[in-house]
């Protein structure tokens, strides 16, 4: 135990039921009274590590000790009653109950029988006034902006004894001028002796406000520093930094016409944030166009405006000259639209169903497969079968449910259909997430193989390797908007887009619509 | 026509409106307590109609009509509470727990009826009790209103002062707070260690508690023996009422005034020249009219909080 160590985890292991190594052996320690970042990827297992903490998750290994003892956190009740306190990233808050209502969940005041309204709201200004969160008691959740309702829930925490806050992404969902005032108050915070655990991506604001930085890549820590003693461009390359770089056969590209032509797009929360801030750009036949960025700046949405599953604010979207803003999937599909979804399980295959009906989900009421009554069984058995072969799904029989396949030949089912409808363009969204190895190189070999026979492929990967590797152009989303582009993906460092992809730097727009035409 | 105009407002139809409106406003407010806790309880009708039977048999053998009341309330709770054993800790789907204990409730009723009285149908042949009426002191002096108000059966009385009593728990206790709280958002209260099911045990063993009420109003008050579903949908317009007023115990008693206004209007109009038939659709027309109209206002209003969100980010 080193001196001043409020919290000190040690060693801590976490294996996932389905094999994913999440921590791996991770010491991390905050010293009281401090302002301590962690940094990371997604998936680098910041997460993980805080639900350990917060008695979410029971780790495979590794010991707590909070205030010099050990602690077995077993629950968040265990937790809060330590003394640590929990900022969700999404708000853990009834839309319609009060702000006091809300803080005094299950510590309620009570006269006799009643609940005590009055010594509520009292004891909320009172707290709010002492940490100078300015929070309206009497107003509903509801008609609060975000920033008030994060106010809401530090209250939350603080009054129940919170010395411990871990603040998981808090500026996430804020706008810059929340941000400032969020800082304000966790600055005061600190002045009255709180400890805090600031989960970020942002290095702008943790080189602002933290004393000390860990960060996390791939599940282990590779490095703790004092905040005045690195730049941002340091820590970026902490976290992003990389191993090998996995090498991919590519014969160059040929590129054709504009298949998918994207003119301003935006949208915009109910809040009227914007999620896309006027995103433009266009994809040729016979070539990738890779799109990276840490996820959360808008990539989701755009694919999901992409393929229908979302509708624009403004902004057009054209696929071969034909407008096409927020048409529906079907007929986005018809125009030769071919997804692959960032969450296979949800929107990728019905995991009840069979291999085959999986496969043939997309062009079931074509006449091939339907007759004017029955379905025409022996095609597409003979379909299916070809298509397990050709993309080497490894199952018993084609009719065997998704679900009792692994997380690579599910994939592998996704890409099969997709790859198989005879596509324009191919909107490749994390295409490898969470596969193994060899189902990895077999996606980025048949990705390649179908770009090159003449079809336009839009990659978007949080997996800077494989957006490098395979992208031809390349683009760079930060805030909603993209920030850099470069023609030819191969000039450029690592370095350099970690930069780019965590909003430290961003191309001039003369620079930025060369690469994007 | 003049007559049917004449006949509703008259002291008579006031009177029966507010009778018929008794088990129809239990339901509801039984309605309204499982909705806030997250748990809708779809076994409203049945639970009466178990409470129904269950007062009207205990009273026969006790002779005492608060022994059947009691024994009615108790075995309410019970059913409610084991609806919420299936749905809470063994994961059924609510609606599902709720058609079964319908279903059951349906047939074993008949099945308990026919034990103790030999007859599948009705029981008149036991001698079982009906609940007191209450005549007001003083009220029952005024004119129009002494006689709309006063000389109900006793718990008449009691779902009024229901309405008070859920209003108050609801929105002025800590447990309350706690039932709105999981209803609402579960996650906000397990993460302040409020247990969930516990409060939707409770939640459920309330509205199996209003419930049974109503379903002893029934038996032992707006008439005196039970027969087979006997409820005719009562439990499903309670739900309809709490759904019309907003999940509120106000907006809902309200409502289940309209409903109550529409079954004395038909109960009315069986004394007229129409085909019984039609007249007896009213309450389920009305019900059906009601939430027709209900959802459309909805709608149109989330269209204009839409549209305004619109402006805002324009």
């Amino acid at each position: 135990m080193s001196m001043g160590s409020l919290l000190e985890m040690k060693g801590i292991t976490k294996v996932y039921p389905n094999g994913v190594l999440a921590n791996d052996g991770v010491d991390f320690s905050v010293r009281k009274g401090e302002i301590h970042a962690l940094v990371g990827e997604n998936g680098a297992g910041k997460t993980t590590l805080m639900r350990v903490l917060f008695g979410l998750e029971t780790p495979d290994e590794g010991e707590i000790y909070y205030k010099g003892s050990q602690l077995q956190i077993s629950s968040p009740l265990q937790a809060i009653r330590s003394g640590i306190g929990m900022v969700h990233q999404h708000f853990m808050l009834a839309p319609s109950l009060t702000v006091t209502e809300n803080i005094v969940l299950g510590v309620e005041p009570r006269k006799g029988l009643r609940f005590d309204w009055d010594q509520a709201v009292s004891k909320v200004k009172e707290l709010a006034e002492r940490y100078n969160l300015h929070v309206d008691p009497r107003a509903q959740i509801r008609d609060i902006p975000i920033g008030m309702r994060q106010k809401v829930e530090i209250l939350k925490a603080l009054l129940r004894g919170a010395e411990l806050l871990v603040l998981d992404e808090p500026t996430a969902v804020l706008t810059p001028q929340e941000t400032e005032e969020l800082f304000a108050s966790l600055m005061e915070l600190k002045k009255q002796g709180h400890t805090m655990v600031f989960i970020s991506h942002k290095l702008g604001e943790v080189k602002q406000i933290t004393d000390r930085i860990s960060v996390m890549r791939g599940g282990r820590m590779v490095g703790v520093r004092n905040t005045a003693e690195v730049s941002e461009a340091d820590i970026s390359r902490l976290m992003v930094g990389r191993d090998v770089l996995l090498r991919v056969n590519k014969p160059p590209a040929k590129p054709g016409k504009k298949v998918l032509e994207v003119e301003s797009l935006s949208l915009f929360t109910p809040e009227g944030k914007a999620l896309l801030d006027g995103v433009s750009f266009s994809v040729r036949e016979g070539e990738i166009l890779g799109i990276a960025g840490v996820e959360g700046n808008g990539q989701s949405e755009l694919v999901e405006i992409l393929t229908g599953l979302r509708q624009a604010h403004g902004g057009s979207l054209r696929i071969e000259g034909q407008l096409c803003t927020n048409a529906a999937p079907g007929q986005l599909r018809r125009l030769g639209v071919s997804h692959i979804p960032e969450d296979r399980m949800l929107h990728g295959v019905a995991v009840d169903a069979a291999i085959q009906e999986n496969l043939m989900a997309d062009r079931i009421s074509k006449p091939d497969y339907s007759g004017k009554v029955f379905l025409r069984t022996k095609d597409i058995e003979s379909t299916a079968k070809s298509l397990v072969q050709e993309f080497n799904i490894v199952a018993r029989s084609p009719r065997t449910p998704v679900k009792m396949l692994s997380g690579g030949n599910i994939q592998k089912v996704v890409v099969a259909r997709e790859f198989s409808s005879n596509p324009k363009l191919v909107i490749a969204n994390q295409p490898t997430r969470g596969v193994d190895v060899g189902a990895i190189e077999f996606i980025h070999r048949k990705l390649v193989e179908i770009c090159r026979s003449g079809v336009a492929v839009l990659l978007i990967s949080a997996d800077l390797n494989e957006v490098m590797s395979l992208s031809d152009r390349l683009l760079v989303f930060y805030g909603g908007r993209v920030v850099a582009g470069f023609s030819n993906a191969d000039a450029v460092s690592e370095e350099e887009l970690g930069l780019y992809m965590l909003g430290i730097k961003a191309q001039e727009s003369a620079q930025l619509k060369e690469a994007l035409a | 026509m003049g007559s049917t105009l004449k006949g509703i407002f008259s002291v008579g139809f006031g009177y029966s409106m507010l009778r018929v409106t008794t088990p129809i406003l239990f339901a509801a407010l039984g309605a309204v307590v499982s909705e806030k806790a997250g748990a809708v309880n779809i076994g409203l009708e049945g639970l009466m109609l178990i409470s129904g039977v269950t007062g009207v048999i205990v009273s026969a053998w006790t002779q005492s009509a608060w022994l059947g009341l009691l024994a009615g309330l108790v075995l309410a709770v019970l059913f409610a509470l084991f609806m919420g054993y299936f749905h809470i800790k063994l994961g059924t789907d609510m609606v599902l727990a709720g058609i079964a204990m319908n279903v059951i409730a349906s047939g074993g009723t008949v099945f308990a009826l026919f034990v103790a009285s030999g007859d599948r149908g009705i029981s008149s042949s036991l001698a079982s009790k009906v609940l007191p009426t209450v005549e007001l002191p003083l009220i029952n002096k005024i004119p129009v209103i002494g006689p709309i108000l006063s000389g109900h059966n006793v718990l008449t009385y009691f779902a009024l002062l229901a309405v008070v009593g859920v209003w108050y728990f609801l929105y002025r206790t800590p447990l309350g707070l706690r039932l709105r709280a999981v209803g609402e958002s579960p996650d906000s209260a397990d993460s302040v260690g409020i247990s969930v099911s516990k409060m939707r045990f409770l939640a459920l063993g309330i509205s199996g508690f209003l419930a049974g009420f109503g379903g002893c109003h029934l038996s032992m008050g707006y008439v005196s023996w039970f027969s087979r579903d006997m409820t005719a949908g009562r439990g499903f317009i309670g739900l309809a009422a709490s759904a019309l007023g907003g999940v509120h115990p106000i907006g809902t008693a309200i409502a289940s005034l309209f409903f109550g206004f529409a079954d004395a209007l038909s109960n009315y109009m069986q004394s007229l020249s129409i085909p019984s038939e039609f007249v007896q659709m009213i309450p389920y027309l009305a019900t059906v009219a009601a939430l027709g109209v209900f959802a459309r206002r909805q709608m149109s209003r989330e269209r204009k909080g839409k549209k305004q969100a619109g402006r805002e980010v324009a």
